[in-house]
């Protein structure tokens, strides 16, 4: 059964580099992007076009997005009974200890910095497919549907 | 740098095993044992014997506890705003579906099933030391505690 994953993710070559390593690690992932803040919003919501929207099994979310910034995005998931159980790993270039720690309290699951360099960015998603998408157990789709 | 690890687990055998294959890929992890969900409480809360107690960087919790169960200890951390940011996954033998939706909705970090051959315990205590002690950016330890 193929995982959903949504990528939140303004950088189209992030977002390349993203669905490459994904591919080549874990056929079965069907990875949607929003590339900004209410993008996502409307697709966890499923509003609008996104009314079909299959509920993700994973979240990855960067923090600096146009529109609607990750962090505000985390809140708004954080805040809903229905979106916060749905594991969201924070994947950005923001090293501040500020960013860690609110993501934390905002009950992000996990934080990583987003690498420059192409091979270590492969590794990173590829560390997060092993762990995640092999290792976890992630809570069923069948919560509150 | 030290990261001081919280286990959370009343098997003497599961602890040796955790602690040995910690010992094998990671001299920088101070492990430290709770055998029941009262003990693991009063690490946290640096009560009584425990006031000296550093405060964890990582929490891994068992749900099958005595005198108080995994699930309660998760519910009381993901509850207090100075024990919420420490990252708390789960690892237990159940594999019921109710306690997996549960412990997500309880905000645990993650959810992993504890494998009952000693190979795979032994790698996938090195899958957690790589993702979770290597890879992700823990919560600043400079908080309110």
């Amino acid at each position: 059964m193929p995982m959903e994953v949504l990528l939140i993710e303004d950088s189209l070559g992030d977002v390349r580099l993203t669905q490459e390593a994904f591919r080549d690690a874990n056929t079965y992932i069907h990875l949607h992007v929003a590339t900004n803040g209410v993008a996502a919003m409307a697709f966890l919501r499923r509003e609008g076009v996104h009314s079909q929207a299959p509920r993700p099994d994973f979240i990855v979310l960067d923090l600096n997005l146009p529109k609607m910034d990750g962090r505000e995005v985390l809140a708004h998931i954080n805040e809903d009974y229905d979106l916060k159980t749905i594991p969201t790993i924070i994947l950005t270039t923001s090293e501040a200890e500020a960013d860690i720690l609110k993501s934390y309290q905002l009950q992000a699951n996990c934080y990583l910095n987003k690498p420059v360099r192409l091979d270590a960015f492969e590794t990173i998603v590829k560390s997060i497919n092993h762990f995640w998408m092999t290792m976890a157990k992630l809570p069923t789709q069948a919560i509150s549907e | 740098m030290f990261r001081e690890v919280l286990l959370v687990e009343d098997s003497p055998g599961d602890v040796r095993l955790t602690r040995e294959a910690f010992r094998d890929v990671n001299t920088s992890v101070h492990l430290h044992v709770a055998t029941d969900g009262v003990e693991a409480m009063a690490f946290l809360r640096r009560e009584g014997a425990y006031v000296h107690a550093p405060r964890p960087d990582f929490i891994l919790l068992d749900l099958n506890l005595p005198k108080m169960d995994g699930r309660e200890v998760l519910a009381r951390i993901k509850k207090d705003d100075s024990l919420k940011t420490i990252p708390t996954v789960i690892l237990t033998t159940s594999e019921a579906e109710a306690d997996v939706a549960n412990s997500y909705r309880l905000q645990a970090n993650c959810y992993l099933n504890k494998p009952v051959r000693f190979d795979a315990f032994e790698s996938l205590v090195k899958s957690i030391n790589d993702f979770w002690l290597t890879k992700v950016k823990l919560p600043p330890q400079a908080q309110s505690g």
